[in-house]
């Protein structure tokens, strides 16, 4: 099978170029596997991975148009030639590799951690297994970037737009019961750029390789602003 | 090249479950805290623990941490030190509830507590009936710890050193640690990180074998750090491989399956663990569970058309439970086999799992190694929490669920102790030019030219030697050939030769330095293994069936420097309980 491989290494190129491969593929290959027959060709090949299950999260690449997590994507169902490139929109650092640097502060920027007045049980605090059951479909998040990196409002205000990832983390704590940060929280979100930038194009939907629902989650942060102002 | 220096009052090297939770008690009494990883944090192996994280809250059932405590001595095959365990299963209620405080997303009962769950070589009554202690968040437990204790070091503004390798430690002449020399890899430049005392949790090593459960980046760096600096591996010929891998790639299925009420079948649809554990069955030990699953193979009832592997069935439980309790090995299942197992039997065979030695440390997490007056003097400035060390709280077999355990209760105490050492040690230590010069030489020397042998073609080498000479069933033929075969890679190293030597984030060079770290991991394993002449716990050896207390109730400790053994007696003397004297272990 043919792949057409990006490569761009600012030591030695003066441009990226796409570099073409045949790997021999066998079934239940993965394209994690690919990329390291590639990098076995190659070893100046360069790109992130790691618990090659879906998991951890490093290994996002864009191919054939999507966002994908190269681990846990079978290479049967793509059309040649597969056309592997890094994430679109953020600057590369090489071949596959991306700077990650503004997704990750966007992170940050909601306090992804529980805050609480109350001082703490002796135990643990309690909740009821439906208080529970509201935070699945937003904890399992891997920060994997796919998310983010395939949405147009994010292309074109990283420093100023959450983008879905962030978004769903302020969600995941909005919406867990022990935590007591709300008005805060909302208050923090405020304003033309950070949640309402989001105009509902669902890229981050398609893309999540962990059936997240981002937009989903906006919409629920959306309501409560609005079900707060009134 | 200029050599860039940053003084810190702690270096923390990895950034997994005991990093971030000693990361986090230093960060808030305002230190100056350097946390190095290789990976984003949360890309650190914890994220895939599964199954939970065991405490004796007897949310379920009544429970006592005693009996978690003789649980995790007997698990141990009592290789385990009794002082560290108890210390474990008492802290392992209150660390539960702090990591609840912190936000992990437990799963809940009715009652709105937390959701435990039955495991391997649990009881109560101390072996008596089923206990129901790992505590869980889905089967997605390591995931929602690792974000969690990642958040809280956000909230205490430690400070990341993400996507840097640690290549040495720095020490001064006595031996003490003060810092290591690191790589940013983006931009391929060295670094000295000046630190008054340096923590190790860098993780195991599982990448040493070919099938294995673990991610890419295991590849053992602080042990081998550790080992270059002369301190030995404790207790390496302990690798547990885990019973339920998916057969043919590795990757896991949790124990949570058969706790939740799974079970194994061979080619005829006999549950045969009845057969070698009358009363737990599919809840014995992983080592009894691994054992049997090769039996089954070798004994010529493997299932597929190759007879290679065992099959585990959950479909009986409903997809409803399935759905709830185990999502995780659900999109597993269905990824890379390819079946639904809410309808399926899952094929699953051993695979390397977890290492239970590693860097010898005491339960303040600080190093200990033989010297002037006794076998466990501490190495003034090093600690080491996690995977890459051994307390010993594993001994010979680590039961699930105590893993998050260890690196969570011991990462914690690793940082309090650290506070306290600082506050002895105000100064920095000066290292010695020496030491200094060394790391920086041994950064540099894959910018050698020429052609040599790629780090792949090695390391695939390597790790299929692994496979067949340390496995499930040990021999000594097999494993004198391994050790032959280890050292003949070892020597091949000298003529490792990069085709890139560009700077700018050179996965190449980072591989070749893993690559290193993997072969004398490999070499500590085989070398500790070949000589214990007794069967216990993962070390299971046909040649020597049986276990033999009198002359092998101690501890191994392997040394680089000549490849030379040592060993030092078991702590059989808890804190405050009576001692459990070794009995026969049967499930």
């Amino acid at each position: 099978m043919r792949f057409e491989v990006y490569r761009y290494n600012p030591d030695t190129d003066a441009k990226p170029r796409m570099q073409a491969f045949d790997v021999e593929v066998e079934r239940g290959m993965m394209l994690r596997d690919v990329l390291l027959q590639i990098k076995a060709m190659d070893e100046s090949f360069a790109f992130r991975h790691s618990c090659g299950e879906g998991v951890c999260g490093s290994d996002g690449v864009n191919v054939n148009g999507s966002n994908r997590l190269a681990c846990i994507t079978p290479v049967a169902e793509f059309q040649e030639p597969v056309v592997i490139r890094p994430f679109p929109g953020r600057p590369v650092i090489r071949d596959l590799v991306v700077d990650m640097s503004d997704f990750y502060q966007q992170y940050q920027a909601v306090d992804p951690w529980l805050k609480r007045k109350d001082p703490v049980p002796e135990q643990e605090s309690l909740q009821t297994p439906e208080q529970r059951a509201r935070l699945d479909g937003l904890w399992e998040c891997v920060m994997c970037g796919c998310c983010s990196t395939s949405c147009p409002s994010f292309w074109w205000n990283p420093d100023k737009f959450l983008g879905p990832q962030a978004l769903l983390t302020a969600w995941r704590f909005l919406a867990d019961s022990r935590d007591q940060g709300e008005e805060e929280r909302l208050d923090a979100l405020d304003g033309p750029y950070k949640l309402f930038r989001c105009h509902t194009i669902m890229n981050c939907v398609e893309a999540c390789p962990k059936h997240l629902n981002p937009t989903g989650a906006i919409g629920h942060i959306r309501n409560l602003m609005l079900k707060k102002s009134v | 090249m200029t050599l860039i220096r940053k003084n810190f009052d702690v270096l923390i090297i990895g950034a997994g479950g005991a990093g971030l939770n000693a990361a986090v008690q230093l960060a808030e009494a305002d230190l100056r805290v350097a946390v190095v990883s290789k990976v984003f944090p949360t890309r650190s192996h914890t994220v895939a623990a599964q199954g939970g994280v065991n405490a004796a809250l007897g949310n379920v059932d009544e429970d006592k941490w005693h009996w978690h405590m003789f649980d995790t001595v007997k698990g141990s095959d009592y290789l385990g030190d009794q002082d560290a365990i108890e210390f474990m299963c008492r802290e392992a209620i209150p660390t539960v509830y702090e990591l609840e405080h912190q936000g992990v997303p437990f799963s809940r009962l009715d009652n709105g507590r937390i959701y435990q769950r039955p495991f391997g070589g649990q009881s109560r009554n101390f072996g008596a009936e089923q206990a129901t202690r790992t505590c869980a968040a889905a089967d997605r437990t390591g995931h929602a710890i690792l974000h969690t204790l990642y958040q809280q070091n956000l909230k205490a503004r430690s400070h990341f050193f993400t996507e840097y390798f640690a290549i040495d430690l720095l020490q001064d002449e006595e031996g003490g640690v003060t810092g290591a020399l690191v790589m940013d890899i983006s931009s391929g430049e060295p670094m000295i990180l000046n630190a008054r005392a340096t923590l190790l949790a860098t993780g195991g090593c599982g990448q040493v074998f070919r099938t294995t459960s673990n991610a890419h980046i295991n590849t053992g760096d602080g042990m081998a750090m550790a080992l270059r600096a002369g301190v030995p591996l404790q207790d390496m010929e302990f690798f547990q491989f885990h019973p339920t891998g998916v057969a043919g790639r590795g990757m896991l299925i949790t124990e949570a399956s058969r706790g939740e009420g799974g079970y194994l079948i061979n080619k005829d649809g006999e549950r045969f663990m009845e057969r070698y554990a009358p009363t737990a069955k599919d809840l014995a030990s992983r080592d009894v569970v691994a054992r049997a699953i090769v039996t089954e193979v070798r004994e010529g009832r493997g299932c597929g058309p190759r007879g290679d592997h065992v099959l585990l069935k959950v479909d009986h439980l409903g997809e409803a439970t399935v759905a709830k309790r185990l999502p995780g090995i659900r999109e597993t299942s269905r990824i890379f086999v390819g079946i639904d197992p809410a309808f399926e039997p899952i094929p699953v065979y051993p695979t390397a799992h977890y290492v239970m030695g590693g860097i010898p440390s005491d339960r303040f997490g600080r190093v200990v190694a033989p010297a002037r007056h006794g076998p466990e003097e501490v190495v003034s400035g090093l600690y080491a929490a996690g995977e890459c060390a051994c307390v010993s709280v594993h001994g010979a077999n680590r039961l699930g669920g105590n893993s998050l355990l260890d690196i969570l209760v011991f990462g914690r105490l690793s940082g309090l102790d650290i506070l306290e050492y600082l506050e002895e040690h105000p100064r920095h230590g000066q290292t010695d030019s020496a030491s200094e010069e060394k790391a920086m030489a041994r950064f540099q020397r894959f910018d050698r030219e020429g052609e040599g042998i790629a780090v792949a073609e090695l390391r695939a080498e390597l790790q299929k030697v692994m496979e067949d000479h340390a496995g499930v069933f040990r021999t000594r033929e097999i494993m004198q050939e391994g050790l032959e075969k280890v050292r003949a890679i070892r020597d091949k190293l000298d003529d490792v030769r990069l085709h890139d030597r560009s700077r700018t984030f050179n996965t190449a060079r980072v591989e070749a330095f893993e690559l290193e770290n993997l072969v004398d991991v490999g070499m500590s394993i085989v070398t500790s293994a070949l000589h214990r002449q007794e069967s216990r716990g993962a070390h299971s050896r046909p040649d020597y069936p049986e276990r033999d207390d009198r002359n092998w109730m101690r501890h191994s400790l392997y040394f680089r420097e000549d490849d030379r053994l040592d060993y030092k007696p078991v702590r059989t003397r808890p804190l405050s309980v009576e001692s459990f004297p070794p009995k026969a272990r049967v499930y």
